[in-house]
């Protein structure tokens, strides 16, 4: 502990008299009052309230009065800061919210500009939707399967009993590759083919895999139809195939079910129609409710369908139970295993999903066509 | 399969209230696939009568001749007198037998007959022809009848106008519903009605009296019938209701002989061919081509034959090819077509292989009647029915003589039985069916059942699709209604969702478009030219495609080996759609054969091909590797309201082509080189490195400007193609992940010099390198050549980050690494500090 302070400076003193307080603290305020902008201000503060002002000084001398002085002194001093320090904050806000009215407002710009430097790009529609079906059977538990495009023709056709004659040979309008050799592809020989179905890839999943197999093979297939607005060679499938012990019709009907729902929402359903195919027996045309009308449109004149030519079903593909001699063909016990297998195009689908009318649009690569479809669908 | 109502209900008594979409719907859910139902008739309205044309006056005054006629309509207008016709139509004469209709009577399409004044004439009603009352589209002109219909007889009912026609497209599997006994049959089972059927007939026992046949190839023809009716009427025409039922079902009238072989093949599916007897010179033989033969068929075509083609033949080679077209030859003629008319004819009823029918018709690109019925199979125990039924007629409406002459050549066949459990149909259904449930329906179709719990099915000989169990159980499912079917769920074990290529596929597309590249598949098929013109040159392993045989267009009959010729045309597409800023991207299969691919095998289908042949098939398969390629034009970030655009280049592609690697979690090493199509100054070779391999997987850069002017493309076009199994196969697994350290960084900026031949990629490796653990990024900010540096030099500026996980830096540490960089810059690639 220091020994009191005995003597003291008179000119020091002098800071500490109350007037020279009182006048320092109206100076400040009214200095802060004069101050008409933040800049101002800041010297103002500076002046009045910074280090080197009167009552920062005279609050550095409270120390050299005497004992008797400095509480007085102290308190007269201490409320002369607080009351600069409270009107220095209440002018700083005060000149804030002028600047904020004044300059934020100079500043304003036009939020409604529109700022695409770099255009987003997008995938293909027909491949977000079949990502989208293939999501649906991953779900499932089923595998997606694939093989190549370019077949040889015992997998696109003898395997899923289409011999040499079958008629389905033709009316599946092949495109065959010239043989190495050139000359003619004759009934008997075999060749290669751009496959007409991902029909193949059920064989090679078959082959390559031990039963049980829940397989889902999408793909691009190829047909020698000239591009129109309802046809193109080039076009995507999305096939399924189950083979397992006691699979069943109504199995393959479940699963139908559960895929319209998933893609187009509850409520919606299948309907099978006897048909032929070689590779399934028996089997059968598959139909979904119309996604558009609903049904709505069947004997109602005034509500025509266009999707669905007011018949309130769409036709999907096709489907049936694997013929025991495709089984056969993949060495799969056809008395212990069966199966289920459905098939249909993706062109189709996204047509009557998302209301393509024509199929160019999907086979043209116009962006203005796919940008909209974004990353998913 | 054309089928009209009304010659349905002949086999089929269904209720009179069941309309034409009531049978639809009842085949559809059978398993017939009902194309249209088609209403003749509808809105016609009587008085529609026989007139007989008793006097016509030509009227020569106006533009086209016109003719006013008198026609006696009997009682039909309730005065017994002729009706004044006026008619623009020329093809009828005096005392010719037609249709009209008179003032009240109303046309299909609402339009009213009332007498009212033409040509100076009052006209009180109308002459009509085919097209007018809807029953075809010919404009032939109006409707001649034969004579013997009484004038004012209602023409409704004996034309039968008023009718519903059902068109059906007949699968493969169900030759037997080419005929309307095989439809009837279906429509008896929908309905649960009895079926008369139309084959029962009493045919003759066969004799050696017929016209002689030989067949030479009884596996290819297991039957052949041959029957004969002398002294047919020259001048015999085929009635009004055959006429009509033909016309209904899609066929014209050609001549009696012809029409009653084409209506018993409408109604029994039998395919028939009648035969001019004056013209065969002897027997009927049956046998393959000779090398050489040639033959003119019906449709006037002169075809050389193959050796496999089966033919009908006389005494003077092939008359006809068996099952598909007969010669012109032996055709029957009739008296209209002004030759001599036949007399006697030769019926043939045969069967043959659906096979051999099936190779000819495609063989010589000619399907007929009669091939598509062969190639889906005919019911060979209806020949001698069918050729029964054609005798029949031609007595009747030709007034012949049916010959007592029966040839009958046929093989044994002993009939087809499938044994099958009786559960079984409802096994694969996943439905109880009963027994009797299974055995009622097996024979509704015509099957023979035998057995308890083991069924005996004896298959009717028309069914030949019937094979197997599943065969049978289809039969049982589709009738019980396809629309009794539960839904269930089948369990599948768990999965492991997708592969890992998958994954990298859907990240790829979603990396680019992230990036701004539009997905724009297209076709495989390509030009040559298209390969030329991208300046390939010659021993490039993309100008070894694969060919098609036949392809959609001549012009495009490869497979491609790049996909830029398919980008590069979209790019060109939307350029000229009037999209120029553009960013493509497209991922897909190419075919990049060796050329010494062997050709495929034909393993058989009875079991699981062996590993070697298996092997073989893939064997003759090209390399498919699946490639990503982006094409670009017109500004990368477009210009707009903030200022200019940035126009798409080089860097672009090269960058794109790191998007894709990154995905793949690789690196891509970027080296300058020259390859088609690219600008040989702006052309990266891209490569990854697996296993310690440094492997090419594509390039990027700006197009070459004569690529650019041959494709008609924007000016500066930049492309990608990279191999993605290439770049997949480089990928590391599971990412390490960074140590993220919280001291603070020391930044270091260096400007060095180096010759400008020096890449900025090799400036980078020399500099990690040498930096070592300390460095945390390295950013090449600015490239300078020009005054400042001397010539043939450029500056290379780059920012050093470097940053320990352990503690703050020292200024020595950082000047020691800074000093190790330019000293190993200096050493390595000669490279000098700026301005030192």
């Amino acid at each position: 502990m220091s020994a009191p302070n005995k003597s003291y400076d008179p000119v020091e003193v002098e800071a500490l008299k109350a007037e020279t307080i009182d006048r320092a603290r109206e100076d400040a305020l009214s200095a802060i009052a004069a101050a008409d902008s933040l800049d101002a201000l800041r010297e103002v503060k500076a002046a009045h309230s910074g280090d080197r002002s009167p009552l920062a000084l005279a609050n550095r001398e409270i120390g050299a009065l005497p004992p008797k002085a400095r509480a007085e002194a102290g308190k007269r001093v201490g409320q002369a800061r607080g009351a600069v320090s409270k009107a220095l904050a209440a002018r700083q806000e005060r000149l804030e919210e002028e600047r904020d009215e004044r300059v934020l407002v100079e500043e304003a710009v036009d939020v409604s500009l529109p700022y695409d430097r770099v255009r987003p790009g997008a995938r293909h529609p027909l491949t977000t939707l079949m990502d989208r079906i293939e999501d649906i059977f991953t779900a499932m538990g089923y595998e997606v399967a694939e093989g190549p495009e370019l077949e040889a023709d015992w997998f696109n056709f003898d395997a899923l009993n289409i011999g040499p004659d079958h008629p389905a040979r033709t009316t599946q309008d092949t495109f065959f590759v010239r043989p190495a050799g050139g000359g003619e592809v004759g009934p008997d020989d075999a060749g290669l083919v751009l496959r007409t179905h991902t029909s193949p890839v059920q064989i090679r999943s078959l082959l390559d895999r031990e039963p049980p197999v829940y397989v889902v093979c999408p793909g691009r297939v190829f047909r020698t139809d000239e591009l129109d607005a309802t046809h193109t060679p080039v076009f995507h499938q999305v096939e399924l195939l189950a083979v397992d012990e006691g699979l069943t019709m109504a199995d393959l009907k479940g699963t139908l079910d559960h895929m319209v729902r998933s893609l187009f929402g509850e409520g919606m359903e299948t309907r099978l129609r006897p048909d032929h195919f070689p590779f399934t027996e028996p089997s059968a045309e598959m139909d979904m409710v119309c996604y558009v009308c609903r049904g709505a449109s069947v004997g109602n004149p005034d509500r025509p369908c266009r999707t669905c030519s007011s018949e309130g079903w769409i036709e999907l593909g096709g489907c049936g139970m694997v013929n025991p001699r495709v089984l056969t063909a993949c060495g799969v016990d056809p008395e212990r295993y069966s199966g289920f297998a459905f098939g249909f195009g993706i062109e189709r689908l996204l047509m009557f999903r998302h209301n393509v009318e024509d199929m160019r649009d999907m086979v043209e690569g116009d962006v203005r066509f796919t940008r909209p479809f974004g990353m998913e669908i | 399969m054309r089928a009209p109502l009304s010659w349905l209900r002949e086999y089929v008594e269904l209720p009179a209230e069941v309309t034409g979409r009531d049978v639809a719907a009842a085949f559809t859910a059978a398993g017939l696939e009902v194309e249209s139902v088609e209403r003749t008739g509808a809105g016609l309205t009587g008085p529609l009568v026989v007139g007989h044309v008793l006097a016509v006056e030509e009227l020569t005054e106006f533009k086209k001749p016109i003719r006013y006629c008198q026609v006696d309509v009997g009682d039909a207008n309730g005065t017994g007198e002729p009706q004044n016709i006026i008619c623009g139509a020329r093809n009828f004469a005096v005392g010719d037998k037609v249709v009209v209709i008179l003032p009240g009577g109303e046309l299909p399409g609402g339009f009213t007959i009332s007498s009212r004044k033409t040509y100076g004439r009052v006209s009180e009603g109308m002459i009509c022809s085919a097209s007018e009352l809807g029953t075809s589209d010919d404009h032939d002109g109006i409707i001649v009848l034969p004579p013997e219909y009484e004038p004012g007889t209602d023409a409704v009912e004996l034309l039968e106008l008023v009718d519903e026609i059902l068109d059906i497209s007949v699968n493969p599997d169900r030759g037997y519903c080419l005929s309307l006994r095989g439809l009837a049959r279906e429509a008896a089972i929908a309905f649960d009605l009895p079926l008369r059927d139309p084959a029962l007939l009493d045919v003759p026992v066969p004799n050696g009296e017929g016209h002689p046949v030989e067949v030479a190839d009884r596996a290819a023809c297991d039957r052949f019938v041959a029957r004969t009716v002398t002294g047919v009427r020259p001048d015999a025409d085929s009635p009004v209701w055959l006429r009509r039922r033909l016309e209904k079902a899609g066929m014209r009238s050609i001549s009696l002989a012809v029409d009653i072989t084409n209506y018993v093949m409408l109604e029994l599916g039998q395919p028939l061919h009648a035969y001019d007897r004056a013209r065969l010179d002897g027997p009927i033989g049956v046998r393959r081509a000779e090398p050489g033969e040639k033959l003119t068929t019906l449709d006037g075509v002169r075809r050389t034959l193959h050796p496999e083609d089966l033919v009908i033949t006389d005494g003077r080679g092939p008359i006809g090819l068996a099952g598909v077209m007969g010669g012109a030859e032996t055709e029957i003629s009739s008296a209209a077509a002004g030759t001599t008319a036949t007399s006697d004819v030769v019926i043939e009823a045969a069967h043959f292989a659906p096979r051999d029918i099936a190779r000819t018709a495609r063989r010589h690109k000619l399907s007929s009647e009669a091939s598509r019925r062969f190639e889906r199979g005919v019911d060979p125990e209806a020949a001698a029915a069918a050729a029964q039924r054609a005798v029949d007629l031609l007595v009747l409406l030709g007034g012949g003589t049916a010959d007592p002459g029966v040839t009958h050549v046929s093989s044994v066949a002993t009939p087809r039985t499938v044994l099958m459990p009786a559960t079984h149909p409802g096994r694969v259904a996943g439905v109880d069916y009963d027994r009797e449930t299974v055995v009622r329906r097996l024979q509704s179709i015509g099957c023979d059942v035998y057995g308890s719990d083991e069924l005996t099915v004896t298959v009717p000989t028309w069914r030949s699709d019937i094979l197997a169990p599943n065969d049978l159980a289809e039969e049982v499912i589709r009738l019980e209604g396809y629309a009794h079917l539960p839904s269930t769920l089948p369990r599948p074990p768990a999965g492991r969702g997708l592969t890992e290529t998958q994954r990298l596929r859907r990240r790829t597309g979603r990396a680019l478009a992230g990036a701004g590249y539009v997905e724009a598949p297209s076709y495989p098929f390509i030009s040559a030219r298209a390969l030329t013109d991208l300046g390939i040159p010659e021993g490039d392993a993309r100008l070894r495609t694969m060919t098609l045989a036949n392809p959609l267009s001549v012009e495009e009959p490869e497979l491609r080996t790049t996909l830029l010729p398919g980008l590069l045309a979209t790019l060109r597409r939307n350029d000229r759609r009037g999209s120029h800023d553009l960013a493509l991207f497209e991922s897909g299969t190419v075919f990049l054969p060796t050329g010494e691919e062997p050709a495929p095998v034909r393993p058989g289908v009875s079991g699981r091909p062996t590993d070697e042949e298996l092997a073989e098939l893939d064997a003759a398969l090209p390399h498919q590797p699946r490639h990503v390629a982006v094409a670009l034009s017109g500004d990368r970030a477009a210009a707009g309201w903030w200022g200019e655009g940035r126009p798409a280049d080089w860097a672009d592609a090269v960058q794109a082509a790191r998007v894709v690697a990154a995905q793949a979690a690789t690196e891509l090493e970027v080296t300058s080189a020259q390859h088609a199509p690219f600008h040989p100054g702006r052309c990266a070779a891209l490569y990854v490195t697996v296993e310690g391999e440094r492997v090419l997987v594509g390039h990027a850069g700006e197009l070459h400007p004569r690529v650019v002017k041959a494709l008609s493309l924007p000016e500066r076009a930049c492309a990608m193609e990279l191999d993605l199994d290439l770049v997949e196969a480089a990928g590391s697994g599971p990412l390490r992940a960074p140590r993220v350290s919280a001291f603070p960084v020391a930044t270091q900026d260096l400007a060095l010099v180096v010759d400008r031949s020096v890449p900025a990629a090799a400036v980078e490796r020399v500099l990690r390198d040498a930096a070592g653990e300390l460095l945390e990024s390295l950013d090449l900010f600015d490239v300078y050549t020009g005054e400042q540096i001397e010539p043939g030099r450029k500056s290379l500026a780059c920012t050093l980050r470097l940053r320990a996980t352990d503690r703050t830096l020292t200024a020595e540490e950082v000047t020691a690494v800074r000093e190790a960089v330019v000293a190993a810059a200096g050493e390595k690639l000669g490279a000098v500090l700026r301005g030192a």
